[in-house]
């Protein structure tokens, strides 16, 4: 995946068919330092995503044509690029649909303009920053080299959303730690007091589907009963 | 109905259709049977005794004829009459017993004449008064002793007079035996009660088969009730049998279906509803985030504009937050009111949720130099909707805050075996009885007049307490005129258990201290 070069101001797409609003974030965006570009349907924001490549896309989760779920299934298929969705329906079953479909966040309407800023600059600085510390980390039967921003089964690549692979990290360096939700949700999502713990447990899942021979059974994200998750024992590749 | 149930036959009766029908039925059954039996016992009976009188009669009557013409023609110049008389009797006795048909007595004043061994007594006195009295045959039942071992029979007394000449009428009696009319009765006794047993036998299998026959649509039909009432509306009755039994299953199958389309049509409005809620929430939300960013950038640059501007700014940016507080909590409301509100359960230790939210909580009760403190004790993670608890939490907390007066507040959360509970206590304004009745209902306000910190909804406590309920839990309101008041909120350790107590009492361990200080 191509990036833009460090020195550019960092992209944004939005994708939103409330035209008031869009206009609304293009100036808030620009003020905040930003380049925006507007999508206003589904249907044309995959073509808009590959032609602008963003660094973060915005995503309403209703859309007129394609709706946003779809979108951001479309968008994941082919780039591990940070998507925040906006959604007016905070309710448990819209949220986990857009999380299942590969959102790393999302901010329910009507948001704060500094939640929102907030939240875009965590995604984007969690993507640009790399982690400087130790190199190779070893958990359950995989190998993470953090500078190189890969996650190895053997001689297999398994690839990460940045997300995912900032989640996988942290549970990483502080093997035989449980980690709380709470805790998970302020290392890897930047959320102070945050009570959203769904975000958490979609992630994980999607995470499990990706490294866990057997989901069903996780070897390597274990869950801990009343605490949240640890990672599991290092082992070699068998 | 406690002594009825301390009777089992009566509580059977009481309880089964089948038994008070076979009961009845048998009941009438013994009472007919028993009358008919009589009454053909009796018939029988009677008419047998008759026919054996009235032969036994028409003998003795030849019998006596025959003597009586004997002893009429007899000479008594050369015989005597007693003699004549010994030798007739001889005769009929010897006749009588050659076809085993009678015993033959005949009494003169000096000696009786007749079968041997025969007791005085089997002819009995009234019949030997009647013979006296006049001419005649008489008849009468009679018991047959014997003076030897012969056992007692049944018999019949046939009584006459011969009429020797010249001499007084000599009685004769001749003693039939019935013991085969006995028998014969003994038999037709048998057989009717033989079959009075078999037709009470048939008739109580029969009767009970019917009820069973009758019952089983109306059984039939209770359960499709009590289906109905467990939610199975689409379950139908067979429409079979006769027209009753039909008409029943029709009318049943009738009440099913407009039940089952009530409640689709109340289920079809409830997901109306929901959908509005959806759409409703959608249409206003991106507006007022539209109008939230614009303010907010106004509101950045209100330094820039003259004091007029600044201050609508100000209200602008304020007012909308309380907008958005009540979109939200107007929202949650109509979700709990279709039945949408779903729980995201995991384990949680509700002491830690409760400092967490009274941290949140600090620069509030600062604002009123309010001390909040934590009194925890015991195991208190639960399986709860963190969410949906911290929500509850806050509420308590800031309301406790906004009536609590700047006196101290003591949020205690306690566990035990089955519940954990979380009681915010204030010792502020307080509330009467009555008004705590009425806290939890939505937008009702203590009192109109008082101004208001915090800028609740006035749908806090009714979120709240749905909030609870949805967990199986309770949220109790104790208030005091005063004294304060106290809110619990007491949620099972396990999501879907059902509540027996509460960790901590619904009235405040201090209230009474305060009252009586």
């Amino acid at each position: 995946m191509s990036e833009a070069p460090r020195s550019a101001p960092p992209r944004i797409l939005v994708v939103d068919d409330d035209e008031a609003l869009a206009e609304m974030l293009h100036l808030v965006l620009g003020s905040e330092g930003f380049d925006a570009k507007l999508c206003h349907t589904g249907d044309a924001a995959l073509e808009a995503f590959r032609e602008y490549r963003p660094d973060l896309v915005l995503l309403d989760l209703m859309l007129p044509g394609r709706d946003g779920v779809d979108v951001c299934r479309d968008i994941r298929a082919e780039s591990g690029v940070s998507i925040v969705m906006l959604t007016a329906k905070s309710d448990t079953i819209d949220v986990v649909d857009g999380l299942s479909a590969g959102a790393d966040d999302y901010v329910a309407k009507p948001f704060k303009t500094q939640e929102l800023i907030a939240r875009i600059k965590t995604r984007l600085r969690r993507h640009i920053t790399p982690e400087p510390d130790v190199d190779n980390l070893r958990i359950g039967d995989l190998v993470i080299r953090v500078n190189e921003h890969t996650v190895r089964r053997g001689e297999n690549e398994i690839i990460l959303t940045p997300l995912e692979f900032d989640l996988l990290l942290a549970l990483a360096r502080r093997p035989r730690q449980a980690f709380t939700r709470e805790v998970l949700l302020e290392e890897v999502w930047g959320y102070r007091h945050a009570s959203d713990t769904r975000l958490v447990n979609v992630h994980v899942q999607r995470l499990r589907s990706k490294i866990e021979k057997d989901p069903e059974k996780p070897e390597i994200i274990v869950t801990v009963r009343g605490v949240g998750y640890r990672a599991g024992e290092p082992r070699t590749p068998v | 109905m406690s002594r009825l149930s301390s009777n089992p036959a009566l509580r059977l009766w009481s309880r089964s259709l089948p038994f008070q029908v076979v009961v009845t039925t048998l009941a009438a059954a013994i009472v007919i049977l028993a009358a008919t039996g009589w009454f053909l016992m009796e018939q029988s009976s009677r008419g047998i005794m008759a026919g054996k009188t009235q032969a036994s009669v028409a003998e003795a009557s030849a019998v006596v004829s025959n003597m009586q013409r004997d002893l009429s023609t007899t000479d008594l110049r050369t015989t005597s009459a007693s003699e004549r008389i010994t030798r007739l009797a001889r005769e009929a006795t010897n006749r009588g017993l050659a076809g085993n048909q009678y015993f033959v007595v005949v009494e003169t004043p000096i000696q009786k004449i007749g079968t041997g061994g025969l007791a005085p007594e089997s002819i009995p006195d009234s019949i030997r008064e009647s013979v006296g009295s006049g001419d005649g045959l008489w008849s009468t039942p009679t018991l047959i002793r014997f003076t030897d071992s012969r056992p007692d029979e049944p018999g019949l007394v046939v009584a006459a007079t011969l009429q020797a000449p010249g001499q007084a009428p000599y009685p004769i009696f001749f003693l039939f035996s019935t013991s085969q009319e006995k028998a014969t009765l003994a038999v037709v006794q048998q057989a009717t009660l033989a079959t009075g047993v078999f037709l009470l036998a048939g008739l109580t299998l029969t009767v009970y088969l019917i009820a069973l026959q009758v019952l089983r649509p109306v059984r039939a039909a209770r359960l499709a009730a009590e289906q109905l009432a467990s939610g199975h509306l689409e379950d139908r009755m067979a429409v079979v049998g006769t027209e009753d039994l039909a008409g029943l299953a029709r009318s049943m199958n009738h009440m099913a279906e407009e039940l089952d389309k009530k409640i689709t049509q109340l289920q079809n409005l409830s997901l109306v509803q929901q959908r509005f809620v959806s759409d409703v929430s959608h249409e206003l939300r991106t507006p007022l985030t539209t109008i939230r960013m614009a303010a907010e950038v106004l509101h950045s640059h209100r330094d820039e504009f003259d004091a007029v501007s600044r201050r609508s700014t100000e209200l602008l940016s304020a007012e909308l937050d309380r907008f958005e507080g009540l979109l939200t909590d107007l929202l949650e409301i109509s979700r709990f009111d279709a039945g949408a509100a779903q729980l995201a359960l995991d384990y949680v230790d509700l002491t830690v949720l409760a400092g967490e939210e009274m941290a949140a909580q600090q620069r509030l009760a600062e604002r009123t130099h309010t001390q909040l403190t934590l009194d925890s004790g015991g195991n208190c993670v639960a399986e709860v909707d963190g969410r949906r608890i911290r929500r509850v939490l806050r509420n308590l907390i800031t309301n406790a805050i906004e009536h609590g007066e700047g006196r101290p507040i003591t949020v205690y959360v306690r566990g035990d075996e089955n519940a954990v509970a979380v009681a915010v206590r204030d010792h502020g304004v307080g509330f009467t009885a009555e008004e705590g009745s009425q806290v939890f209902n939505r937008f009702w306000r203590a009192d109109p007049s008082r101004g208001r910190h915090v800028g609740g909804t006035g749908l806090g406590l009714s979120i709240s307490l749905e909030d609870a309920r949805l967990h199986g839990g309770r949220l109790d309101a104790w208030g005091s005129p005063g004294a304060g008041a106290q809110f619990r909120l007491t949620v099972p350790r396990k999501a879907a258990e059902e509540l027996q107590g509460s960790p901590w009492p619904s009235v405040p361990p201090d209230a009474k201290v305060v009252l009586h200080a």
